[in-house]
C-alpha cells in the first residue's frame, strides 16, 4: 500500500552537459521542482554504472534516475544510449530481486530544457510517491551518506 | 576463452539460505571479459544480495573481491586474507576456478554463482560463439579451420547430413536462432581453396579417448617442470 504522505528520496545521475544545466537553467527561470532529488554530477552519463543505481537503492533512495543529453546529441556519442541500456538492465535486476522496476529510470533532455527539468522532477517524485518507500530503508536508512559514497565512484574521471 | 553465464538469483538465494556472511568472488580473465563474473559483476550481485537481504530483514555481511584469476594458486594467495574472514565463498570464476578455490580454502564453502558454458569467441561486442570443444584431437586442417565437433549440431566427421538446407542446420538455438551448418561452411570454404577433394575422403570415426570421454585429462610437461 502505498504512503502518499512520505516525502521519496531521489538520487539523479545528470550529465554535465544537458541535466545539470537544465537544472541550473530552471532555477535561473524560477521554475518550482521538489526538493527531494539529490543530484551527481557526471561528466555524461555514459559514466554511469550499474553499480551506481544499485548503490543509490542500497543507501537507502527511493528512487533513482539518469538524466543525459537528447539521443543523438549526446557529447561523446553514445553515452546517453548506453546509460539507458544500463539503467534497462537495472531494472531486470530489480524484477530479480523483487523490487519495483519503475524505481529507476532514464530521462533524456538538453540544456536548453530548464522546464522538462523541473517536470521530470516532477513526474519522477510523483511516481515514487505512488510507489511508497522503498522497501530498503526500513531501517531509516540515512540517504545523506548516499552522494558522498556513490559520488566517489561516480566522479573519478571526471574533467576538471 | 571460456565463457560462463551467470545462475538465476533464485538458484543463488536457494543455495544462500541461511548463511548470512559471504564473499562474492570475482575473476578477472575470462569470465571478466566476458562481462560475467569480473570484479564489477562481482560487485554488482553483492550489492544484489544486500539488497534482497535488507529487504526481507535480515542482516547480512556481504563483500566481494576479485582475482586476477582464480585458477593459478599464486593469484589465490594474494586474496587468501579476505576468504579467510567469509565462511562461505560464492565464486563467480568459471568451473576451473571455483574447483581451485574449493581446493585452496578447504575451510571454506565455495559455492559457484556461474554455469560455465562453452570455449568461445566474441564474434562482436557482447556477442560469443561456440569454437572449440577442446576434443584433443584437433582436426581443423582437413575442415577448412572451421569445427565440426562444436559447430556442427551432430558433430558429424562426414557431412552435411539431410538435416542441412540452404547453408542452414535443421536444428536452431535455445532462442530459437538459428544456426549456420558447419559442413556447408566447410564445404565452400574448401571449393573457395581449391581443396575440394578432401571431401571425397572419409574421415575414419573420431578417437574420443582424447577428450574428457576418457577421464580426466593431465597434461605435464617435464622440460618445464622447475629444476
Amino acid at each position: 500500500m502505498a504512503d502518499h504522505d512520505f516525502e521519496p528520496e531521489i538520487i539523479v545521475f545528470a550529465c554535465h552537459y544537458c541535466a545539470y544545466a537544465a537544472a541550473d537553467l530552471a532555477g535561473s527561470m524560477r521554475l518550482q521542482y521538489p526538493t527531494n532529488i539529490r543530484m551527481i554530477k557526471l561528466p555524461c552519463t555514459g559514466k554511469l554504472e550499474i553499480i551506481h543505481l544499485l548503490k543509490a537503492l542500497e543507501a537507502g533512495a527511493d528512487g533513482v534516475y539518469a538524466a543525459g543529453c537528447m539521443e543523438g546529441e549526446c557529447h561523446y556519442l553514445k553515452g546517453n544510449l548506453w546509460a539507458r541500456k544500463r539503467v534497462e538492465y537495472a531494472k531486470t535486476l530489480l524484477v530479480e530481486l523483487g523490487i519495483e522496476p519503475e524505481r529507476v529510470e532514464m530521462y533524456n533532455m538538453s540544456s536548453a530544457m530548464g522546464a522538462r527539468f523541473a517536470e521530470v522532477a516532477n513526474e519522477f517524485t510523483e511516481r515514487i510517491r505512488q510507489l511508497g518507500p522503498s522497501p530498503l530503508r526500513g531501517d531509516g536508512a540515512a540517504l545523506d551518506v548516499v552522494p558522498a559514497t556513490v559520488a566517489a565512484t561516480a566522479e573519478e574521471g571526471q574533467p576538471t | 576463452m571460456i565463457t560462463a553465464e551467470r545462475k538465476p538469483l533464485d538458484e543463488l538465494l536457494a543455495m544462500l539460505e541461511g548463511k548470512d556472511k559471504v564473499l562474492v568472488a570475482g575473476c578477472d580473465t575470462c569470465v571478466a571479459v566476458c562481462l560475467t563474473g569480473g570484479e564489477k559483476e562481482a560487485e554488482i550481485l553483492a550489492s544484489e544480495l544486500r539488497i534482497k537481504a535488507k529487504a526481507e530483514g535480515r542482516s547480512v555481511q556481504i563483500e566481494h573481491t576479485s582475482a586476477i584469476r582464480q585458477c593459478e594458486w599464486e593469484y589465490l594467495d594474494m586474496i587468501a586474507a579476505k576468504v579467510a574472514e567469509f565462511p562461505v565463498v560464492l565464486s563467480m570464476a568459471c568451473g576451473i576456478g571455483i574447483q581451485s578455490m574449493a581446493e585452496k580454502f578447504a575451510d571454506a564453502y565455495v559455492l559457484p554463482a556461474v554455469n560455465t558454458n562453452m570455449l568461445g569467441m566474441p564474434q562482436e561486442h557482447a556477442v560469443w560463439l561456440e569454437r572449440c570443444g577442446a576434443c584433443g584431437d584437433c582436426l581443423l586442417a582437413d575442415t577448412g579451420g572451421i569445427c565440426p565437433v562444436v559447430r556442427c549440431s551432430k558433430s558429424l566427421m562426414n557431412g552435411p547430413c539431410g538435416g542441412s538446407h540452404a547453408g542452414l542446420c535443421e536444428v536452431t538455438g535455445p532462442n530459437k536462432e538459428e544456426i549456420p551448418c558447419a559442413w556447408a561452411l566447410i564445404y565452400d570454404k574448401l571449393i573457395a581453396q581449391g581443396r575440394q577433394d578432401k571431401l571425397m575422403e572419409i574421415t575414419p570415426p573420431k578417437d574420443w579417448s582424447k577428450s574428457s570421454s576418457g577421464g580426466p585429462r593431465k597434461m605435464v610437461r617435464e622440460e618445464a617442470k622447475p629444476v
